[in-house]
């Protein structure tokens, strides 16, 4: 799918170019960002200002040639972020309502051929989504597109859904497009990442190649990493040193001047009682604020810091609120992202 | 204090009922039960019932099959004089009715705005049965279409645009997705329009005239026997209550049935 299109919206216009292959692509953003505009541009629900939308070899807008596809002339399967599905329809009605042959295989692979004769208000969350992506299967589209896959879902449920759609999704094989907010669910299900803000792609790539150079601010906040802000100088010894809003001195061996932003991923902070004699130039004293278990690891907030180490560590060192700690990472590990 | 707070409250309740229910009670009270029916088999009743039966059902088909169609445009999409077009809908329901009658005549009537047009390829609308069929639709109709558009802007836009994305165009989604969702509210509006039109009296009655067995529909025959036949004039009252009754009934059940929905087609298989 090739996409370049401009999407006037009220405070801002979507503007976006972008070449999808056989793959799912995850567009995160803020709400608000046009994530949903951008789909139903797609499927020719919204009309573009102008651009080029092809899918499979078919253009389906073309502001300069004049073509501009309605819906049920572009083969997409959208699935809506509350799902919408047709309420007086049963599960198969509403499956074979855009199925371009039976609908036995969509049910199957969905694994929701027993729900065939119930209505939709007597399902549950994850079986409205299955019906959902059944539905738009058996469109057998070129293009599959979500918006906020998992968002209607309860948290509980998410973590299991979450691995069950990447699988389905890589079983499937579809071309896919996916929009959601958070973070976590792109890199769950998609392998490359675009971040999208106000309209504009800022940054598009695997997510690895996010976490080590984000190309914003926005950028590393959304892939974890912890953001101080200060000044930057030159030092002779060729690092450079940013005082921080609070005071606090801190190197890194990244170049920089003036206004910065200074990027700390949380595992790349080693917490201690006192500064100890290591190759950590910096040191940020404070007290603990908050200490969140995630599995075999612990999230431990001091000062502006997020800190992420081992449950072990933790628990050696006796961790709790309000007792005080020093964090402490390299000048290596302190990037500097430029302006704020 | 208290006490007597309540008490006044009793009292402006039995008065709000007691106003409301003799009239109606006093229909059925003022002759013998036997009379009534025997005064509804009589010529001028009938000849009434046959008319309005006939104007009302022709009307109630011309304001369903125009008035669908119109309230889902207004419901769904958005152009330049929308707004006034709603407007104007209200028109006739704050319209008196003897100003929709006169109103009807300067348009209609011999020598009215398209009077000359109209008899000039032999059509006389004016004291016609088409004068009450266009008088009950001019009346009745606003009661459709307000709740039509209504019950069209309670479908879920996503539902429409779900569909249309699933290889529907505009006419099938309208038929399998918006039609089916907004029944239950458009057999709600069309029984209020179908209890208005049969109602109809003074727009008719001056638009249509009130020839028995031609354009005399049930409340014009009311009037005519009110000075030669007391009792059947009663009767035919008697009547009207009584399906005006059934239509409120019917009304108040209705969205307690929306899942049984009216408009249920059988899917059908796109290729």
């Amino acid at each position: 799918m090739e996409l370049d299109l401009t999407v006037p919206l009220r405070s801002f216009a979507l503007e976006l170019s972008l070449e999808t292959g056989a793959e799912t692509l995850a567009l995160v953003g803020p709400s608000g960002a046009g994530k949903t505009t951008l789909l139903r541009a797609i499927a020719g629900l919204v009309r573009p200002s102008r651009g080029r939308i092809s899918a499979g070899g078919e253009t389906w807008f073309d502001s300069e040639a004049g073509i501009d596809l309605p819906p049920e002339e572009r083969s997409v399967g959208l699935v809506f972020q509350d799902y919408a599905l047709f309420p007086h329809l049963s599960v198969e009605e509403n499956v074979r309502f855009g199925a371009r042959g039976p609908v036995e295989d969509a049910l199957e692979r969905l694994g929701i051929g027993a729900l065939a004769g119930t209505r939709p208000r007597e399902l549950s969350g994850g079986e409205r989504q299955r019906v959902a992506l059944a539905r738009a299967f058996a469109r057998e589209p070129k293009v599959l597109l979500l918006d906020e896959p998992l968002a209607a879902l309860d948290a509980p449920m998410r973590t299991g859904v979450r691995s069950y759609l990447r699988g389905l999704l890589r079983e499937l094989g579809l071309p896919t497009l996916l929009v959601t907010h958070d973070y976590a669910d792109a890199v769950a299900l998609a392998g490359r990442v675009g971040v999208l803000v106000d309209g504009r792609l800022v940054q598009l790539g695997t997510p690895k190649e996010l976490l080590t150079a984000p190309a914003t601010t926005f950028v590393a906040d959304l892939v974890g990493g912890n953001l101080l802000f200060g000044r930057a100088e030159r030092r002779e010894d060729g690092l450079t040193e940013v005082e921080l809003d609070d005071g606090t001195r801190v190197l890194s061996t990244d170049e920089g001047s003036g206004d910065v932003a200074l990027l700390v991923y949380p595992w790349e902070i080693t917490l201690a009682h006192t500064a100890g004699d290591d190759s950590s130039r910096n040191h940020v004293h404070g007290t603990v604020e908050e200490l969140v278990a995630l599995g075999n690891r612990v999230r431990v907030r001091v000062g502006p810091l997020t800190a992420e180490v081992t449950a072990a560590s933790a628990e050696r060192l006796g961790l709790r609120v309000g007792e005080p700690v020093v964090a402490s990472f390299k000048a290596t590990g302190a990037r500097v992202l430029g302006s704020r | 204090m208290r006490r007597g707070f309540d008490l006044l409250l009793a009292v402006a309740g039995t008065l709000a009922l007691g106003f409301l229910l003799l009239p109606l009670l006093a229909l059925f009270l003022r002759v013998p039960p036997g009379t009534l029916v025997s005064e509804l088999g009589s010529r001028v009743v009938r000849d009434a019932l046959v008319v309005s039966l006939e104007t009302s059902a022709i009307a109630h088909a011309f304001i369903l099959a125009v008035g669908t169609p119109v309230a889902y445009l207004l419901a769904t999409k958005r152009f330049p004089g929308r707004e006034a077009l709603i407007g104007a809908i209200d028109l006739p329901l704050v319209l008196p009715p003897a100003v929709a009658g006169i109103a009807l005549l300067a348009a209609f009537g011999s020598r009215g705005l398209l009077g000359g047009t109209l008899s000039a390829f032999g059509f006389t609308v004016a004291f016609t049965q088409t004068a009450v069929v266009l008088a009950v639709i001019f009346v009745a109709s606003p009661f459709y279409l307000r709740q039509a558009i209504a019950s069209f802007q309670s479908v879920d836009p996503d539902l429409l645009a779900a569909a249309r994305t699933l290889g529907a165009g505009p006419l099938r989604t309208f038929r399998r997705v918006a039609l089916p969702l907004a029944a239950p509210g458009l057999a709600v509006g069309s029984s209020l329009a179908f209890a208005r039109g049969l109602g109809e009296f003074g727009a008719t009655i001056m638009f249509a005239g009130s020839l028995r067995g031609y354009t005399q529909t049930l409340p014009l025959a009311i009037y005519g026997q009110l000075d030669q036949d007391f009792d059947a004039a009663i009767a035919i009252g008697a009547l009207l209550v009584l399906v005006s009754v059934a239509i409120l009934v019917a009304v108040k059940l209705l969205p307690s049935w929306s899942s049984i929905s009216p408009f249920r087609f059988a899917p059908s298989r796109s290729s």
